[in-house]
């Protein structure tokens, strides 16, 4: 899974690009380095306070394994008055994220086969080895591995996930953030009925 | 013409409604602009530093209704400090004193105290309408006045205001005898309100037809309301988490079958699925819905939604409607105008929509005129295709996250796409550009945008040239604003008379100097020229070859303005 990248494996790690060629993260960083002599203003350095930001947020979550923060597009420095809404409207949209953060993100999980279903916070997981360790113990079933081609191998249950447009998913595809902002239910599949969802399309 | 008497003339002349119109009539001979300005009783004023209260009041002797506009439009993107200006009370104060018989005002981007609009309430026997506009500087103590002494109000309509709110007393405020009122409009309070004072209120408000609530009214409060008044043409809700029992949807329902002539809704901070689908009944007359504040609505549960919305004109919705979406938009609603998509997370920059979205609303929507579209990415080919889509555009704002990002396919700058835009569009009115720009789009823009009236400027440009072939070439250009451009003194001396001939220009992080400002005041005098100084290193006296971080300037009769603050410099 991603969160490997946070170990800053990078110097190390095996790429399908050749060597010195540009990663889509320092292409996002440096919006100006195509640009040939000119007199334009460059964006303030947004390479240092990205890469402050990060640490900051990889400190407080308090593990290396947010994967969410490496493979997602690097969290923007906040350039003044951009992008260009009013505060009132920002003020608004960000009142409303705290409201949900400080709420808590609570999913339904159900499994085939149990008489009730049982709710978690996704907010109390770091990643997703936690919280399918929580799932195992809370269920009482195996996973198995996870791989990005055959999805989870070798057990009889397969971890899936309603996402925001209803379409129901395999649990670990996207990075943590992205998955427990777009979860809305999980629900615990026999391999049986799963097959569909594993394989590669 | 001449042997018309005044007051045909002047009956004639209240046939012409518009502000620009009448200018006009006015300029034909002494006689018309007398019995002009006599006459005129609704007067814009586009910036409330270009003239003075007393000037207004004496050509406008008749004047019942005002507009006024104080802050450069950039203040509303925190570029502007507090307290920079735009204070209203001097008009008010000057209104009063002078008897004018005020009726109708209408402030944006202003600053207004509780004692003023206290003044406005004891001063004006017969006010009529309050509009606020993005104001500060008031808190619900002076609602409270304006609703406990204009007993002939019809309109308080409050529409993004920053207001301290000390709670909902001032809705209790409107006397029993209050039955005028038409338009109601809270939403941006964010305390809570004295239901039952509402609800009385709306009960014996027989003309209410607009009602925008805030987020504190739940529904079923909104449901008995709505049974009080099904005449409402425009609706504002508040905000539902949780999805009603069965009782209190059932009545939503019911209330909302009554409301045959809602045309137009909003609000929806939050909106549970289930509550949403009520809405529905009402769709397929609405001509406008906003759902830009609703970032909890799902993707799916907007297309629901849309799909029965086919007689839609004008959708402010926030792109987690996705591509998708915009495509589900396009296919249905065939009578839109505007559309306005706002992104749902400005503070990670990951906007949902993209080129697929714009080409989609261009291609299915023929009566498109107006667009503000935030967006991931952009290319050339997709607004080459918009522009030959849509040649009607009259408004068109796009607005890529990362303000530099060049054509997501190509990588080049996004210069052709925006040239087809100007030189399809030819009665383009206003245009605001991102992604990565050289000289070269200027070029396009002065050439064919011909009726190009106001333009926003970020991040873009190469050289002086750029701006150059912007102020040669907009003949009608009226407002100009610019931020973290490569534009310096040679531009901005190029053509200083062109500044007279526009309203302001606004220009941040640029390369313009202290010295080339002063030399700009200098030959102008009729402008203002401000700086805005935030740092402490600069003084008026500092060296000329410092940049002006910030410059705003403005044509005016009144001189530099008396209530500049420190960090304000008129040179």
């Amino acid at each position: 899974m991603e969160f490997d990248r946070d170990l800053n494996l990078e110097a190390t790690e095996l790429r399908l690009g050749l060597p010195g060629t540009v990663t889509e993260q320092s292409e996002k960083q440096k919006p100006n380095s195509n640009a040939t002599k000119s007199n334009k203003r460059s964006l303030p350095d947004m390479n240092g306070e990205s890469e402050v930001r990060r640490e900051n947020s990889s400190a407080s979550s308090n593990d290396k394994k947010s994967h969410g923060q490496e493979t997602a597009p690097p969290i923007k420095t906040q350039v003044v008055g951009w992008p260009p809404i009013r505060s009132y409207r920002k003020n608004s949209l960000q009142a409303k994220k705290l409201e949900a953060e400080a709420a808590g993100l609570f999913v339904k999980v159900s499994m085939d086969g149990a008489p009730y279903l049982r709710k978690i916070d996704l907010k109390v997981y770091k990643g997703y080895p936690e919280l399918l360790e929580v799932l195992e113990e809370m269920f009482k079933f195996k996973v198995g591995e996870y791989s990005e081609r055959e999805g989870y191998n070798g057990s009889e249950h397969v971890p899936t996930y309603e996402d925001k447009d209803g379409d129901w998913m395999l649990v670990g595809d996207v990075p943590w953030e992205m998955f427990i902002n777009s979860c809305k239910r999980l629900r615990i599949m026999k391999e049986s009925e799963a097959r569909g969802l594993g394989c590669a399309v | 013409m001449n042997y018309f008497p005044d007051e045909v003339l002047e009956h004639i002349f209240d046939f012409v409604t518009s502000q620009r119109d009448r200018n006009s009539v006015s300029q034909v001979c002494k006689p018309w602009y007398k019995i002009e300005s006599s006459s005129r009783q609704k007067v814009f004023v586009g910036n409330c530093y270009a003239i003075s209260p007393e000037r207004v009041i004496e050509r406008f002797p008749g004047l019942k209704s005002i507009t006024l506009k104080g802050k450069p439009h950039f203040a509303d993107f925190n570029l502007v400090p507090p307290d920079w200006g735009g204070f209203v009370y001097p008009w008010i104060e000057a209104f009063a004193r002078n008897n004018l018989g005020l009726e109708e005002l209408k402030l944006k981007r202003m600053i207004i105290s509780d004692e003023c609009l206290e003044l406005i309430s004891r001063s004006f026997a017969n006010f009529k309408s309050l509009v606020l506009v993005s104001c500060e500087g008031f808190s619900t103590d002076g609602l409270a006045a304006i609703a406990s002494n204009c007993s002939f109000l019809r309109e308080l309509d409050l529409q993004e205001n920053d207001v301290e709110d000390h709670r909902g007393h001032w809705l209790s405020c409107f006397p029993d005898t209050c039955t005028s009122l038409v338009s109601l409009n809270f939403a941006c309070l964010k305390g809570d309100v004295n239901l039952a004072a509402l609800e009385r209120l709306v009960a014996r408000s027989p003309n209410l037809r607009s009602l925008r609530l805030n987020h504190a009214v739940p529904l079923d409060i909104l449901q008995k309301i709505l049974m009080r008044a099904p005449h409402l043409v425009d609706l504002g809700v508040g905000s539902y988490v949780h999805d009603p029992d069965s009782e209190t949807y059932n009545k939503l329902v019911t209330a909302l079958q009554k409301c045959k002539s809602v045309r137009s809704l909003s609000g929806f901070l939050e909106a549970a699925p289930q509550c949403l689908s009520a809405f529905h009944l009402i769709c397929p007359n609405l001509t406008s819905l906003n759902l830009s504040y609703a970032p909890g609505i799902h993707g799916t549960e907007l297309r629901k939604l849309i799909r029965h919305c086919r007689k839609l004109q004008r959708l402010w919705i926030l792109d987690c409607i996705g591509d998708e979406g915009l495509e589900v938009v396009a296919s249905t609603c065939k009578d839109l105008q505007e559309i306005r998509v706002f992104p749902s997370d400005p503070f990670v920059g990951n906007a949902a929509v993209t080129e697929v979205g714009l080409v989609a609303l261009s291609s299915g929507c023929p009566k498109l005129h107006s667009i503000l579209y935030f967006c991931q990415q952009m290319t050339n080919a997709a607004l080459i295709t918009v522009a030959k889509n849509r040649p009607n555009f009259t408004r068109f704002r796009l607005c890529i996250l990362d303000p530099t990002k060049p054509d997501a396919v190509t990588n080049q700058p996004l210069d052709e796409g925006f040239g087809a835009i100007v030189h399809s569009c030819k009665g383009l009115r206003r245009l605001s550009m991102s992604g990565r720009l050289t000289d070269k789009v200027f070029l396009y823009i002065g050439m064919y945008a011909e009726q190009l009236e106001m333009i926003s400027i970020a991040f873009a440009g190469d050289t002086d040239k750029g701006m150059q072939y912007l102020l040669n070439g907009c003949k009608k250009l009226r407002k100009l604003e610019i931020r973290d451009c490569p534009f310096g003194n040679a531009a901005l001396l190029m053509d200083v008379g062109k500044y007279e001939t526009m309203r302001s220009l606004w220009m941040s992080s640029c390369n313009v100097t202290l010295g080339g400002c002063k030399s700009l005041a200098k030959k102008m005098p009729m402008l203002n020229v401000e700086i805005i100084n935030e740092t402490d290193q600069m003084d008026i006296s500092a060296d000329d070859r410092q940049k002006a971080e910030k410059m705003f300037l403005y044509r005016t009769l009144a001189g530099r303005r008396k209530d500049a603050p420190e960090f304000v410099w008129t040179l």
